[in-house]
């Protein structure tokens, strides 16, 4: 976790230049694909025994439907498909070895007795067809996690389908479409702040409507006269995160609520920042129609390297006759089943029910802290956003506060400023006095062993460099972040070239990415 | 910490932040917080009221099979390394998940014998929708023509996503339990952006991929016959029509619709690839290479296609290049077709997709190897004939047709589908899928759908005759009573 310079005023740390030009570190061998490993008829698979009678093959399946040639699948043995993949695991960083303070995703611990759970076979190896009779397990656990996320949300119906945030975007919009056409209303617009994540516009847009954009109030949040002005019969929704992607929480939320619903339209709630309110205001109190989760990052589903996640959707009561099949109902016998699917109803958005395996985890995690820690859990995430931004406020030598500003926030009486559970700095100031950019600070961040923040969103903050600690980390974990970066500014005041060029230990360093995107190579070459 | 923060107490910084008409002033009415053991004992009283595939002898499939899952899928999949990153957004330190992606999608495009793949989609039925959005953008046509051998969730899943977008669909049925073949030639025109078939069939049945594909790629590619379809006029809402971009040429003229299989991935040893059969995207539920049931998900869904619909494929795409020591490494590439770059203009809006679930799919084609995905495939297909030569031969069921089958098939039984499989049960047998009772659709009345894997032995599928045998006969008894 130390990469300290060489030349930092405080003198710690051993010489960067052994990391620069000292043995490359192991994980550097060539990248070698598995489909480049094996030799011919190595195997790991042995088929079982053909124990019916042995018909000729064209008899079973006409020669014209058959394939020509194999798949060139790799033709390796056991040990080297472990080998190969544990070695290609020493290649990632993640969130078991160090801290992840990206923002918007909220990068906190994985409880290990989810995963056990998750793994029982009753859980694991129950069909999604079987009969609801001998399901009762799974419905009663989809039912509670209906039931939990209601209240965290303060919206009373809940489907759990959608498979991600983005999945329950698109379940949002089109519930929208639905609600306002069953009052047989065409509404062609939605509103997105600038300061929305990508998912929302392009979620718009396959959901056949048109974006609007609103503009960001020097406060960071949703400028009312625009949102006045543009407020009109025609806006079907409006798609807001709260707290929003700079980390703030925007205190006219009942206003907009107001404007919105004022003009007949719904109103959305991003869920990807609901861990900076968890037990301490709702998204239904505050006004909103439709939320979705992601299980992924509030409830402390793993990410997996990109997925999976899920994506359940709470709606207000009249937004409920259109949700999408899969809701859990219990029985006047007590007995849990899926209810019926609604005529209203938007129609199906994926096969079977959902991510089952995710609500497990999820549910664990419920279970496991209850109301009270869930609001604790909100409230740690949110001290500790506020630390880890005070320390880099109040970090004089080298001066941090003016090569890397808060881009927007509320005061505080004594000048510094505050957050909910992340915070946006501004690389803006660092690169004209430096010439490093936030993506030289997010490389060289890679040297420190540090996965960097969230870079270069939102995109109206200038070089943005987005920080999301989580509750899970430790007083001395944020500590050593805010040193790191001291250390990085310290250093390219000194010698920018340092960050410049980073990262230097890691398995391999800047990649071309404009070279693979002009002539892509997607696959092995055979 | 507070100090250092400059407030008195948390409370202080909620309050400056959050307006007090918006705050929760109370607890949120949930169970108290509990200790592992006690979570861990209530999921497990939990799962064991739910009789899993290791509780019964279970023949369920319709899209999702109990395989057998190898240990090292689950050992890998567990290791920190994979389990815990994000998106890999920082190349430098994710070459082994990026590269992880790579080898994925080029086992996917060695299944398919198509020459690109993305890096996952959510899950099969949505994987067809992300096809039917692909179509829309690359030709700007009006209308999708479905096979009613599609499963039923893809149908369903593709008719909401196409009325968001505002597509209409059109189905074309069955005959003799596959696609027929003159209405499916009939139903597509210059007007069609895509069409859609499942191989094999919801049903079980091999479709004729190769006929269907030449079929619908003629009848797409002349003038309307009713005169109304001129393909010039087809201009759509395109985001992404920007000049010089790859759908313009085939925008403007007459062409091919985008013809997508869903193809089941455990067959593609022995089946002919769609990549061969000339299909252009194909797409499908993964949950058969190294995935869970999971009682539904997550699993992940697969999409490949020809080269030429590369740069408007959705989802993550992990591509080769070098670094500035010229190290080959991998990156996610082609990230102009996606949201957080291209915002409304995206191809689509996938973000978090299904990482995990794929590379499971990667280890476990690679422990199933060359050599195995043709074996396991030829052992399905021989025992798949086996039992439904053996379950035709019982009094009360009749082959639901006699077409080819390789994994799957539906039988017609003549008593109520509900209460044969409910004695079965009894016998500790779930025979397979009541279809009616999945679809709803009054034509799949009396239908069983019954699936194999590798998992179901000769004696496993003795044992499901002999219950079957029983179930009916018991049946029959109680309406002659």
């Amino acid at each position: 976790m130390s990469a300290p310079s060489r030349t930092h005023p405080s003198g710690r740390g051993q010489a960067l230049s052994a990391q620069i030009d000292g043995q490359p570190p192991l994980q550097r061998d060539p990248a070698v694909t598995i489909f480049q490993k094996g030799a011919p008829s190595r195997r790991a698979f042995v088929c079982p025994e053909l124990d019916v009678p042995a018909a000729a093959g064209a008899e079973l399946l006409p020669e014209r439907f058959r394939r020509s040639q194999a798949p060139a699948l790799p033709e390796v043995s056991e040990p080297e498909i472990v080998r190969h993949y544990v070695s290609l695991s020493k290649r990632n960083f993640d969130l078991d070895s160090g801290f992840y303070p990206l923002g918007s995703c909220t990068m906190k611990h994985n409880p290990r007795l989810h995963e056990r759970a998750a793994a029982l076979p009753g859980h694991a190896r129950l069909h999604p067809l079987q009969d609801a009779d001998c399901a009762q397990g799974a419905l009663e656990l989809m039912f509670n996690l209906q039931r939990a996320l209601a209240e965290i949300s303060g919206l009373e119906h809940v489907c759990l389908a959608p498979s991600a945030g983005s999945h329950g975007e698109l379940a949002g919009v089109l519930l929208t479409r639905a609600y306002h056409e069953a009052r047989g209303e065409v509404r062609r617009k939605v509103l997105t702040p600038d300061t929305a994540h990508g998912t929302n516009p392009a979620t718009v847009t396959m959901a056949g409507l048109e974006v609007v954009k609103l503009a960001t109030n020097d406060a960071g949040g949703v400028d009312l006269d625009d949102l006045r002005e543009k407020a009109d019969s025609d806006v079907a929704c409006l798609m807001l995160t709260n707290p929003n992607t700079l980390g703030l929480f925007d205190p006219n939320i009942e206003q907009i609520a107001q404007i919105v619903h004022g003009v007949g339209a719904t109103l959305y709630y991003d869920g990807a920042n609901l861990n900076a309110v968890m037990g301490l205001s709702r998204p239904g109190d505050m006004g909103f129609d439709i939320v979705h989760f992601n299980l992924h990052k509030s409830f402390t589903q793993p990410h997996g390297g990109g997925g999976p996640g899920a994506g359940p959707i709470a709606v207000s009561e009249r937004i409920a006759p259109f949700l999408p099949p899969g809701l859990v109902k219990r029985g006047e016998d007590g007995t849990f089943a899926f209810a019926p699917t609604a005529p209203s109803s938007i129609g199906r958005l994926r096969g079977f029910h959902g991510n089952y395996g995710c609500f497990v985890r999820a549910y664990a995690y419920i279970c496991s802290l209850g109301g009270d820690g869930l609001r604790d859990a909100s409230e740690t995430a949110v001290v500790n956003a506020n630390y880890l931004l005070a320390r880099l406020q109040q970090t004089v030598e080298p001066d941090v506060r003016s090569h890397l500003p808060l881009a927007y926030g509320p005061s505080r009486e004594d000048g510094g400023q505050l957050c909910m559970h992340e915070f946006v700095l501004s690389g803006g100031p660092m690169r004209r006095a430096l010439g490093v950019k936030t993506v030289d600070l997010a490389k060289r961040l890679l040297d420190f062993g540090f996965h960097p923040p969230t870079v270069y969103f939102p995109l109206l903050v200038e070089e943005a460099l987005m920080v999301e600690p989580t509750e899970t980390e430790t007083k001395e974990t944020l500590d050593a972040f805010a040193d790191a970066i001291a250390a990085i500014i310290g250093e390219a005041i000194e010698d920018p070239q340092i960050a410049q060029n980073a990262p230097y230990s890691t398995p391999v360093r800047r990649l071309d990415e404009v070279a693979a995107a002009k002539r892509p190579v997607v696959r092995e070459q055979r | 910490m507070l100090e250092a923060i400059g407030v008195s107490s948390v409370q202080e910084l909620f309050d400056r932040q959050i307006p007090e008409t918006v705050r929760l002033r109370k607890p949120l009415a949930l169970a108290d917080g509990r200790g592992e053991q006690d979570v861990y004992a209530h999921l497990r009283e939990l799962a064991q009221r739910n009789t899993s595939a290791e509780d019964e002898l279970s023949f369920l499939g319709a899209g999702m099979y109990d395989h057998y899952v190898p240990a090292i899928v689950d050992m890998i999949t567990e290791r920190s390394e994979f389990l815990t990153p994000y998106t890999p957004y920082q190349p430098e330190i994710s070459q082994g998940g990026l590269q992880a992606m790579f080898e994925y999608q080029t086992a996917i495009s060695e299944l398919t014998a198509l020459p690109v793949s993305n890096a996952s989609s959510y899950e099969g039925p949505s994987a067809l929708a992300a096809a039917g959005y692909l179509a829309k953008l690359h030709n700007g046509r009006r209308r999708f023509v479905i096979s009613a051998g599609l499963h039923p969730h893809s149908a369903e899943t593709l008719r909401t996503h196409a009325r968001g977008y505002g597509m209409e669909v059109d189905e074309v049925p069955l005959r003799d339990g596959v696609t027929d073949a003159q209405a499916w030639a009939e139903a597509i025109d210059a007007e069609t952006s895509a069409a859609f078939f499942a191989q094999p069939n919801f049903y079980g049945n091999v479709e004729d991929a190769e006929a269907l594909t030449e079929a619908a790629r003629r009848a797409g590619a002349q003038p309307d016959r009713a005169g109304q379809g001129d393909p010039g006029k087809a201009n759509g809402a395109d985001p992404i029509a920007g000049a010089g971009s790859p759908g313009d040429a085939n925008r403007s003229g007459a062409g091919p619709p985008v013809v997508v299989a869903q193809v089941d991935p455990i067959t593609l040893g022995v089946l002919k690839a769609p990549g061969e059969c000339g299909v252009d995207v194909a797409v499908g539920e993964g949950q058969p290479l190294g995935n869970r049931l999971d009682f539904g998900g997550p699993s992940f869904g697969f999409f490949a296609a020809r080269e030429e619909y590369l740069r408007r494929m959705p989802g993550r795409i992990a591509g080769e290049t070098v670094d500035v020591d010229g190290r080959r490494g991998f990156v996610l590439t082609l990230q102009t077709r996606e949201q957080h770059i291209r915002r409304e203009k995206a191809t689509s809006n996938i973000c978090t997709s299904q990482a995990l679930n794929a590379l499971a799919a990667v280890v476990y084609l690679s422990w199933l190897g060359r050599a195995g995905i043709v074996e396991l495939g030829e052992l399905l297909l021989a025992r798949t004939h086996y039992a439904r030569e053996a379950l035709c031969a019982i009094e009360g069921v009749e082959s639901f047709s006699e077409q080819p089958v390789i994994r799957e098939f539906a039988l017609h039984l003549d008593a109520d589908v509900a209460a044969v499989r409910r004695r079965c049960k009894e016998a500790g047998v779930n025979p397979g899928v009541d279809v009616y009772a999945l679809t709803g659709r009054a034509r799949d009345r009396g239908l069983l759908l019954v699936a194999l894997t590798e998992r179901r032995s000769r004696a496993d599928i003795d044992r499901l005759a002999a219950a079957l045998k029983a179930a009916l006969a018991a049946e029959r008894e109680v309406v002659s009573v």
